[in-house]
């Protein structure tokens, strides 16, 4: 056994060939098939056809700096939403605090689209409160276009920026606000120049992961941009127009994507670069007790952007209990939309539970032995490793999808319209966060308990399932947890590859939104949130404690 | 400019938790004064109602006569020196030093040359560029305390902040902060649990138990004369032994093991009566004999060589045990067993009530006594 080991190299080594391989196939092969597509024609020519066409047209190019415009503002406005909240909420003693955590948890767990919606049906031309408005005389502007889109990205996305920032805030030394109050500097001041500074590198990260969602998501501006065209929904026209025909073009606009999200993430990883120190608080930031009008109005501020945030979900449950008539609300209350829903696309939700979870398993076992090979066996194929898997962050969840449907449409490969391909969808898109809490928490564990298990005469193997996973183990889950929301919340590669036979709660909600099925759509949307719920109580079950960190 | 600090009845509580009872003390401008007690004792706590980062249940805190109760920390005009330096990560040597002075609104020349100076004082100018993550740990502190001073504060505070260092960089450092206070003239609080590196470092020491303080006084006077048996205990090493104090013939005695009697002269006048008190001698306040000649009888269980001292473990013949330390000598070390004399320094040694909270010999300074009237 021994010696058969030292001769082909240890146990990782095969590891580690697996899983090249296996990113191989899933995850290089469709992109390059991606590239070949887009640059050469069906009979074999090379051809610049496909970005002629999308250049030479203002209305392709437009939704460039349309989908720009809208993800810089959704970011700027989400940082300077969310940044102050952190703030306030990691700094002062708020009222109702932990619920006041939960709903943001919650707002940022949910599908963007599903807001969108609600916003539609309350702010939208017939919507509640601008009829409400209409009858005393106000007239609320149009909530279509760049500002719908803007508002229900910000309120979708300053609830990560929340998370995120309270991440860093909580590794502050309190120590360090004292030293910037004994020198002269407290109140505002001190939050521009000491903690922001301090929160930078989790600030930019932010950012990046703001800018990226919002750039990203195609279910919003498709719901409420109206004659407002956003990138992602080009691709997605592109797409269905590609199903149809010209697939050169859909591939070279999934291509264009990838330019510009990798760009930006350049930008992001050169201030990155220059924002970098690490912080470790031995007494971390006490919360005071606010007097007086401050108290208030932090108190206010805090309320309102969350209620803000969460009263589409509060609309949609609401809504999913009315009584419907058609498509339309009608006054009284039934679970006509539950009955509909259960009666109707029956698979939906086993389908959930069933791609969600296998997804969910094979992501956990592929993501903890990446971690491992990154954090334990730094050498070149593992960096490879490493980088592929991230690969994925920054392209658009669309241009996977269309990218596997290139891939896996012809035999031996035929995975389009199974179960399979959506797995593989799911495990790609959102490996990335899995990987990275993984490694978060292996870097906690001290190497020599492994040493002192393989100096004990345990196999490389038996150390790794015995000692470094179950020492993982809390990390672990809850990481799964929360992807486990992720999953179940995905819309954009999802709508490119379902089929009737593999829809899913999510998909579910979408179409019956695009059908104007408002009330079944609610009530699945309902079921959903609840999971989400559900999941999440589980979650704070596990790490026993109320703070989510991302 | 420094100022003296005054705080009467101070009162710190955590909830119900009182962790200050009544607590009073003076601490004179440009002295160095340091807060010595056993973990959880309330240095820290003290410390941090001083800077204004902790709330004031009960007393006043002055600066001259200026009550700061209710001040703003920003506006109390404070050099802190924390545990874990507290340095900016973000910022620069040069940045970190001269955060402070950007606050006040000082012409740009004037904060380049405060800078430059105190980056010089502290002699850390080479690294002026550097990020802190890339300093080891003495150069952190000095950038700390670079940066407190900078600020030309009235009142230097400083809460163990050699306690991240190894053992010989905390000698090294505790030079270092002693000299440039020295320098500055500043007035100084220090907080530590070392009662090494406060004797070391203090002008005068107070030590605390239990949120109360023992005794105030300069580091000669707390080793020598301990106000009560805490203290003694405390500092430095000593030897407890229960006896009696016995007159005859108007000398007053005390009764060690072995029904041995020794004058003693010391004791106060007041106290010169017979009764029961516990002896504090330290190990270097009893010397060793040949067997035989006038002494305490005893016996030697171990020798511990430490290069100038030896320390000898022994027991009294009734039991007790006792640890005593000699000035090494060329020709051997007692062995084990050996029966001994010990003679005993007795203007040195302490005597305590049964209590423990009085010393009964005379010369004992507690600049607390000041207040006692006074609550
Ligand atoms: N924020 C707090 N809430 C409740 N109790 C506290 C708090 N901070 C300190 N205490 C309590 O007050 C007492 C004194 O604490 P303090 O930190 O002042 O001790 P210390 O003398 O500085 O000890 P050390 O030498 O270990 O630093 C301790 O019993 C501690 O448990
Ligand atoms: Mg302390």
């Amino acid at each position: 056994m021994r010696a058969t080991l030292s001769k082909k190299g240890d146990v990782w080594r095969l590891v580690s060939v697996l899983i090249l391989v296996l990113y191989a196939v899933i995850l290089v092969y469709p992109l390059a098939r991606l590239l070949k597509v887009s640059v050469i024609t069906p009979d074999g020519h090379f051809s610049l056809d496909g970005f002629r066409a999308f250049f030479g047209q203002r209305y392709y190019v437009r939704s460039i700096s349309n989908s720009l415009k809208v993800s810089v503002a959704a970011t700027v406005i989400s940082l300077l939403v969310g940044v102050p909240l952190a703030y306030f909420y990691q700094m002062y003693e708020l009222k109702g605090k932990s619920l006041l955590q939960v709903l943001i948890i919650l707002c940022s767990m949910s599908a963007p689209f599903i807001g969108a919606y609600a916003w539609i049906v309350l702010m939208g031309r017939s919507g509640i409160f601008t009829k409400l408005l209409g009858g005393i005389g106000i007239k609320v502007g149009s909530i279509y276009g760049f500002k719908g889109i803007l508002l229900v990205l910000t309120l979708q996305l300053f609830p990560l920026v929340f998370l995120y920032t309270c991440g860093a805030l909580k590794n502050i030394d309190n120590s360090l606000l004292e030293a910037s109050i004994n020198m002269g500097r407290s109140g505002t001041k001190m939050f521009l120049t000491v903690v922001i500074p301090l929160c930078m590198p989790t600030i930019i990260a932010a950012a990046l992961l703001v800018f990226m969602r919002a750039f990203a998501d195609f279910g919003t501006p498709l719901l409420i941009g109206e004659g407002y065209k956003t990138f992602p929904v080009i691709i997605y026209d592109a797409y269905f127009a590609e199903t149809g025909g010209n697939r050169m073009f859909g591939a070279t606009v999934s291509i264009i994507g990838i330019i510009i999200t990798a760009c930006i993430f350049l930008i992001q990883n050169y201030f990155s670069n220059r924002h970098k120190f690490t912080m470790n608080a031995m007494h971390t930031i006490e919360r005071k007790q606010a007097h007086g009008l401050k108290n208030v109005l932090i108190n206010v501020y805090s309320w309102f952007v969350v209620a803000l945030a969460f009263m589409p979900q509060v609309y949609v449950i609401y809504s999913s209990f009315q009584k419907t008539s058609g498509k339309l609300f009608v006054p009284g209350y039934s679970l006509d939309s539950y009955r509909f829903a259960f009666t109707h696309l029956k698979k939906a939700i086993p389908n959930t539970f069933k791609i969600g979870i296998t997804a969910l398993a094979i992501m956990i076992v592929l993501a903890v032995l990446i971690a491992y090979l990154v954090v334990r066996r730094s050498n070149f194929a593992n960096k490879v490793i490493d980088t592929l898997s991230m690969v994925p962050y920054i392209i658009p969840g669309s241009v996977i999808g269309i990218a596997l449907v290139l891939a896996f449409s012809k035999r031996p490969l035929l995975l389009t319209g199974t179960v399979t391909i959506m797995v593989i969808a799911l495990i790609i898109r959102r490996i990335p966060y899995t990987i990275r809490s993984s490694v978060a928490v292996l870097q906690q564990i001290p190497l020599s308990i492994e040493e002192a298990a393989l100096s004990l005469g345990a196999s490389k193997m038996k150390t790794f399932f015995t000692i470094t996973v179950p020492m993982m183990g809390n990390g672990i889950i809850s990481g799964a947890i929360l992807s486990w929301v992720t999953i179940i919340t995905e819309l954009s590669t999802a709508v490119i590859l379902y089929n009737a036979n593999t829809i899913t709660l999510t998909l579910a909600v979408y179409t019956y939104v695009s059908r104007g099925s408002y009330g079944v759509a609610a009530a699945y949307a309902t079921i959903l949130t609840v999971t989400t719920i559900i999941s999440l109580l589980l979650y704070m079950r596990v790490t026993g404690n109320k703070e989510v960190t991302l | 400019m420094s100022v003296d600090i005054r705080i009467r009845n101070a009162v710190k509580k955590y909830g119900d938790n009182t962790i200050i009872p009544d607590l009073s003390l003076d601490i004179r401008e440009g002295e160095f004064f340091t807060l010595l007690g056993p973990s959880g004792c309330g240095k820290t706590t003290l410390l941090r109602m001083i800077a204004g980062f902790n709330t004031i249940e009960g007393g006043d805190f002055f600066f001259n006569d200026v009550r700061i109760n209710d001040m703003d920390p920003v506006k109390r005009n404070i050099g802190m020196v924390f545990q874990n330096y507290a340095i900016f990560p973000h910022l620069t040597v040069e940045k970190n030093v001269a955060f402070g002075l950007k606050n006040r609104n000082l012409p740009k020349e004037e904060i380049a040359a405060k800078t430059d100076q105190f980056l010089k004082l502290v002699k850390i100018e080479e690294y002026r560029t550097r990020m802190p993550e890339r300093l080891s740990g003495g150069q952190q502190q000095r950038v700390a305390l670079a940066r407190a001073l900078a600020i030309t504060p009235d009142v230097l505070l400083m809460d163990e902040p050699l306690s991240n260092l190894d053992a010989k960089l905390r000698v090294e450092m505790r030079t270092v902060i002693k000299e440039i206070q020295n320098e500055i003239g500043i007035t100084t609080v220090y907080v530590t649990h070392d009662q090494e590196e406060a004797m070391a470092v203090s002008d005068r020491i107070a030590v605390m138990n239990e949120g109360d303080i023992q005794q105030i006084g300069i580091p000669k006077a707390l080793y020598q004369r301990p106000a009560n048996l805490f203290v003694a205990s405390f500092i430095g090493l000593t030897n407890l032994i229960t006896s009696r104090l016995e007159i005859s013939n108007g000398q007053t005695y005390i009764c060690l093991p072995g029904e041995y009697k020794i004058p003693l002269d010391t004791i106060r006048k007041e106290e010169r009566r017979a009764q029961d008190v516990i002896l504090s001698i330290r190990p270097e306040e009893l010397y060793v004999k040949p067997f035989g000649e006038d002494g305490v009888a005893a016996y030697v269980d171990d020798a511990v060589f430490l290069g100038l001292n030896t320390h000898y473990f022994i027991h009294f013949e009734d039991g007790e045990k006792a640890e005593i330390i000699q000035e090494s000598q060329i020709d051997s070390i007692i062995e084990k067993g050996t029966k001994i004399s010990l003679g005993v320094k007795t203007d040195k040694i302490n005597v305590f009530d049964t209590e423990g909270k009085r010393n009964l010999v005379e010369g004992v300074v507690n600049d607390l006594d000041a207040y006692s009237g006074a609550l």
